[in-house]
């Protein structure tokens, strides 16, 4: 009697933020799905629910053309900034003893700043006239602009790389941190070297900051938006770009709305594989 | 020689790379000081002169003034009731024995997993169904959503963090709950209501892609600066209002994370 009560009294305190959630999340979510049924007639929607939208986005190659595509750049980038990250996370982890707290803000601090910002910082950097050009130009390395910095594939997986390295490095530090050391001195005593030590101690105990990393990039960036638009060009247009298109210029909202549903299924199907095959992994190693 | 020196020993190669690292993290981003100062409408190198006029002809610039004063109504805003929903969310899941607590706390992370992109056509869609029209409270609605993730999450430890047996003795000493909670559990988590409040401020002050679907008529400084990119004859103001908010938004996010931090992460 006394627990129930207690729990009343704690969903009572928690009832102004979860009905704000609810109301911010599932509520939009709800006319989203609902929307993704309707079809464009005119300027007006056309409410008879029909799967009309899913059969275009299945027909039309565009649109898988796309999925595959914002899959494959965030993916590279992910793996990239995973991989990058790793041996920062593990350095501050592991060889950092004094002021640990300074590194964690400044290898994080980037992150809470602009996106925006920081994109269009490596759009002065890549950009025709921009920094690398206009640098190496200036030190007689080449005698015109390198056309393919800005605006290709490339670009975007190097942005969005360096805008989310933040993001990767948290989770990482933090299960590296856990490890019980004494696990160490005991693979070294048992006659593990340095590499070995690593392989079958640090990085299977460290798996799931990885996993939660990959999941933390991947994730979000798959529907960015402003990094295609500023630095992608034709060929970096990413699925993000699209959905807004039919919000936007297209004015084709019941489009734009099966497509969100479409990414947030694929995502979904995406990190429910990945989770999968990690876990059948973690269980033959064990 | 302590028994863990060899674990302990110095990596040399590691350390170059952690100095690499970070002067990659921070070198895109310090162009844009570096040309704000450039006497030169074109963004190249070699520079050509030092020059404080891009910053001058800012000031004079009444949109400028008008979409940060925007961003700032939106951003105090949001940093205030985030934290608010945020500290009673804490002390709900700290404080209270919930069932399906864990489910409760994936809930609010939730925002932090899912693109921007999809939060912001779908609160576009909830609000044009409503009949509300766009407006910097549609932006703030937006933006509390983004920010409570981050509000818990730095409350959260801070709750955690200090015994609840200080919040009984004050209640077997006769304070009411209420006073409990102002004389005992506001001044231990006081480092962690800051914190929240100035990471939740910057995190809504340069917030982008919600305020892209969400914005009316009034611009938020965001969204300001994306109307200008496409003129190139605008880039050297930009890097000059780019400058300034990136100044500001390390300076709150650095005090910010020093205080969320301090005192909690000393025993590692």
């Amino acid at each position: 009697m006394l627990h129930r009560s207690d729990a009343l009294r704690g969903y009572l305190l928690m009832s102004p933020t979860l009905l704000i959630m609810l109301v911010g999340i599932v509520a939009p979510f709800v006319i989203l799905l609902t929307m993704s049924l309707w079809t464009r007639s005119g300027f007006e929607f056309d409410t008879t629910l029909t799967l009309a939208n899913y059969e275009r986005t299945w027909n039309e190659p565009i649109f898988g053309a796309l999925l595959k595509r914002s899959f494959w750049i965030s993916g590279v980038a992910t793996a990239a900034t995973v991989i990058l990250c790793y041996p920062m996370a593990y350095y501050v982890a592991f060889h950092v003893h004094r002021n640990k707290m300074m590194w964690i803000i400044l290898m994080t601090l980037p992150f809470w700043t602009s996106y925006l910002l920081r994109v269009f910082a490596w759009k002065v950097i890549l950009g025709y006239e921009g920094v690398v050009n206009s640098g190496l130009i200036a030190l007689g390395f080449i005698d015109e602009p390198l056309g393919f910095l800005l605006y290709s594939q490339e670009a975007v997986i190097i942005t969005l790389a360096h805008a989310w390295a933040a993001f990767a490095i948290l989770p990482m530090y933090v299960s590296l941190e856990k490890i019980d050391k004494s696990l160490l001195e005991a693979a070294t005593d048992l006659g593990d070297g340095p590499a070995a030590r690593f392989l079958r101690v640090t990085l299977p105990l460290s798996m799931p900051g990885i996993i939660a990393a990959c999941f933390l990039i991947f994730i979000p960036t798959t529907g960015d938006y402003i990094t295609p638009a500023l630095l992608g060009g034709p060929d970096g247009v990413m699925i993000g770009n699209f959905i807004q298109l039919q919000f936007g210029p297209a004015n084709n909202w019941p489009m734009g709305a099966t497509l969100a549903i479409i990414l947030m299924l694929w995502i979904a199907a995406i990190a429910a594989v990945f989770l999968f095959v990690t876990r059948l992994a973690a269980r033959r190693v064990a | 020689m302590s028994d863990t020196s060899y674990i302990k020993r110095p990596n040399r190669p590691l350390q170059v790379y952690a100095v690499i690292f970070l002067v990659v993290l921070y070198t895109p981003v310090l162009f844009i000081p570096l040309f704000s100062f450039n006497d030169s409408i074109y963004v190249t190198f070699p520079l050509t002169g030092f020059t404080t006029k891009w910053y001058a002809e800012l000031w004079t610039r009444a949109p400028v003034w008008n979409a940060l004063m925007n961003s700032v109504k939106v951003g105090l805003s949001v940093a205030v009731l985030s934290t608010l929903l945020g500290v009673v969310a804490a002390k709900a899941i700290t404080r209270h024995r919930l069932p399906g607590k864990s489910a409760v706390v994936t809930f609010i992370m939730m925002p932090l997993v899912i693109p921007g992109i999809i939060f912001g056509v779908a609160l576009l869609v909830l609000m044009s169904r409503m009949g509300v029209s766009l407006s910097l409270y549609t932006v703030s609605i937006g933006h509390l959503i983004v920010c409570l993730p981050f509000a818990v999450a730095t409350l959260l430890p801070r709750f955690e963090g200090f015994d609840p047996s200080m919040e009984e003795a004050s209640a077997d000493l006769g304070e009411n709950g209420w006073w409990t909670f102002w004389r005992v559990t506001m001044p231990m988590v006081f480092p962690g209501v800051v914190a929240s409040l100035m990471l939740t401020f910057t995190i809504s002050f340069d917030e982008f892609i919600m305020a892209f679907f969400l914005t009316g008529t009034d611009p938020t400084l965001p969204m300001y600066i994306w109307g200008q990119l496409r003129f190139p004859q605008e880039f050297p103001s930009i890097l000059a209002l780019a400058s300034l908010i990136l100044f500001v938004s390390f300076f709150m996010v650095f005090l910010a994370q020093w205080l969320g931090r301090r005192g909690l992460d000393e025993d590692i």
